[in-house]
């Protein structure tokens, strides 16, 4: 049993008379075997929470607390978030040129398990992995993210969230970009990391999934849907409330028109 | 980028498309320092090395030679010695006119593994001087590897016959206080490879300078330098490739990293297409990655066209430092910091140690670089 525990979170970017504050007191707590969706407009801050809570450098932490069962995450340099159960899945994956994905993978989990997997059992689960996300082996020996496509980018966050196994995962906007299959595909292998994690005993993990659109909630319920608004949550509510924000957008918190068909270039009706 | 845009390039840079070269040390002028080829070069720590001096020291190395590889000392007034070198600078001229012997390789064949000269200088003042001759359609690989504590003055000839494929690998791993200068001459005949590949880990200070002459049609160079400057060290690679025959072949790739305050490298990439170079292609690239504040990279490419009919002419050079998203994505998968910068840098360096060709080297290679940032390799667990 994990969980997260935002609190009052305050966060600014920029330095100096550049620094702009981007959250503006975010309360939120995500247990284990729940699973959270944020909902919000363009720029309203979702990213700068996630990225903040993985401890991106751009992001200036102050004021408010983040704890995963009580320790101090904020304290945590990023690394360390990461062995003590944290995992976001990023919007933008970053490209490392010549390391190859296989070498990447296997370091990231012997970091987090804290002991090399055994080679034998590695390959077969790295080769399952892979196909379950129905990702072509070749990608093994590809430079990380190098000249992936955004699906091909968002498939190998989740394959690391497969095998990383996280006890809270935060999903950027995953489903942006993915093609129907690959969303089908991808939102499996994350209901299939969340129950098998379950059926190893150690409870299913937490979930917070940033979203602009419903079809992903469609393969996997949220408990709970939250609305994101000019750097804090705004309104709380059930599964329902994402098919609400859809049909009507934001502009009852404030939102001009425009910020609601503009979401991701598509209006949300078409999706 | 087109033509005219290489042309201008001319302007930006001070070294002539025309080299003086001579065998007599007195052609040249001592450096001072402000001298285009010394302009980079710490000239204070070369000085013994601009007068004539009396050898306190020599190579004390071995040869491990396959089948198909001769190897002799020789005199300096042997035939094969002085068939291509042209000294460019006074150093280079001392040391021809200077050393009292030289080390001939003759490759034939196919030898089935690397030659490997292991250069053990003992301390002390050298004048050294090194042929690599691959015969015509030979295939072969020498790997030179220096250590030890000397301050040296060297001449290495590299003549790649009709066809031959030819690589040649100088492994600097030399003391904290080793000083070594070094001039490759290599000719190229028609159809003829080389990979030319300076490989500097340690020393205070190393500067090498190959040439490259295209004596036949078809002839390709693939040059390639891969460096780890640390605290104390200067590494210098001063390139030039003289494109003087048709449809022939360059490319060069070097990649340094520097940590440590007073780290530098220089790189000089100077090209040359000469009217009656037809079909060329040239292509050259410099890297450096900065870990550390302090460290510096020079890097200046060149690219002297004198003709219009060529295939392409490119170079590009790039000096930065770690890419703090890089660190923070490998970060964010729970990679601690040093391991996250390890793979970084294995990453920078990996395209250019892959084509060195030579696996064992390769490791070698990456595990020092490695060790060097505070990495030792874990066991492989194989149950
Ligand atoms: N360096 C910066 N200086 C000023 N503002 C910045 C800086 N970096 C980010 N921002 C702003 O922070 C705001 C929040 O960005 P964030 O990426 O968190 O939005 P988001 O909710 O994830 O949007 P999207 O739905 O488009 O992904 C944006 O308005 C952005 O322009
Ligand atoms: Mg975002």
């Amino acid at each position: 049993m994990s969980t997260l525990e935002i609190r009052d979170l305050h966060v600014t970017v920029g330095e100096g008379e550049e620094t702009t504050e981007i959250l503006k007191g975010v309360d939120l707590t995500v247990s284990s075997g729940q699973t959270h969706a944020i909902m919000g407009p363009n720029g309203s801050g979702k990213s700068t929470l996630a990225y903040s809570i993985a401890g991106h450098p751009k992001y200036t932490v102050v004021g408010g607390s983040v704890t995963l069962d009580g320790a101090d995450v904020l304290a945590m340099t990023v690394d360390q978030r990461a062995r003590a159960g944290l995992f976001l899945a990023m919007q933008y994956p970053v490209e490392v040129p010549g390391v190859s994905v296989s070498n990447f993978l296997r370091t990231a989990v012997t970091a987090v398990r804290g002991e090399a997997p055994k080679v034998r059992h590695w390959v077969k689960e790295v080769n399952e992995a892979m196909a379950v996300l129905e990702m072509d082996r070749a990608f093994a020996e590809r430079s990380v993210n190098e000249g992936f496509s955004g699906g091909e980018k968002k498939r190998h966050e989740i394959l690391q969230l497969e095998l990383l196994k996280p006890r809270i995962a935060i999903l950027d906007e995953t489903d942006s970009g993915l093609d129907v299959d690959a969303l089908r595909v991808v939102s499996e292998g994350v209901n299939r990391y969340m129950s098998t994690a379950a059926l190893d005993g150690e409870g299913a993990p937490g979930m917070l999934l940033i979203t602009h659109y419903t079809r992903i909630l469609r393969y996997i319920r949220p408990d709970f849907v939250h609305v994101f608004f000019d750097g804090r949550i705004v309104e709380s509510g059930g599964s329902d409330l994402a098919d609400r924000l859809e049909a009507e957008g934001y502009a009852r918190f404030g939102a001009a028109e425009s910020a609601h068909s503009g979401v991701d270039g598509a209006p949300a009706h078409a999706v | 980028m087109t033509l005219s845009q290489l042309v201008n390039e001319r302007a930006t840079t001070g070294t002539p498309p025309n080299r003086f070269r001579s065998r007599n040390p007195d052609d040249f002028a001592v450096p001072r320092g402000r001298e285009e080829e010394w302009r980079f070069t710490p000239v204070r720590q070369v000085r013994e090395l601009f007068e004539p001096f009396a050898p306190t020291s020599v190579m004390d190395g071995s040869v491990d030679a396959p089948d198909g590889v001769t190897w002799a000392i020789v005199a300096p007034d042997d035939a094969r010695v002085g068939q291509v070198l042209q000294p460019g600078d006074r150093v280079s001229a001392l040391a021809f006119s200077h050393a009292r012997q030289a080390l001939v390789l003759e490759l034939t064949g196919t030898p089935e593994r690397p030659v490997l000269v292991h250069g053990r200088i003992t301390p002390g003042l050298a004048y050294e001087h090194m042929v690599i001759e691959a015969k015509p359609h030979a295939r072969a690989t020498v790997v030179v590897d220096y250590a030890g504590s000397a301050t040296v003055a060297e001449n290495v000839e590299i003549v790649v016959g009709a066809g031959a494929h030819l690589t040649v690998v100088s492994l600097q791993q030399w003391d904290a206080d080793a000083v070594h200068l070094s001039s490759h001459a290599i000719r190229l005949g028609a159809d003829a490879t080389v990979k030319h590949v300076v490989v500097n880990l340690t020393g205070r200070l190393v500067r090498i300078a190959p040439t490259v002459e295209f004596a036949g049609r078809g002839a390709r160079a693939e040059m390639l330098g891969v460096g780890f400057a640390g605290d104390g060290h200067h590494f210098e690679s001063r390139l030039y490739l003289d494109h003087a025959v048709p449809h022939c072949t360059s490319d060069v790739l070097y990649k340094n990293v520097l940590s440590g305050e007073s780290a530098r490298t220089v790189w000089i990439g100077d090209v040359r297409i000469r009217p009656a170079a037809a079909g060329t292609s040239t292509y050259e690239m410099n890297r450096n990655l900065l870990l550390t504040d302090g460290a510096r990279a020079d890097s200046v490419p060149n690219l002297e066209i004198e003709t219009g009919d060529i295939i392409g002419a490119g170079h590009a050079s790039a000096t930065g430092r770690f890419d703090d998203l890089q660190l923070f994505y490998l970060q964010s998968r729970g990679i601690p910091f040093e391991e996250a910068q390890r793979l970084v840098v294995r990453g920078f360096l990996a395209d250019v140690v892959d084509r060195i060709g030579v696996p064992d080297l390769q490791e070698r290679v990456m595990t020092a670089i490695e060790a060097r940032l505070g990495f030792t390799p874990e066991v492989e667990n194989e149950d």
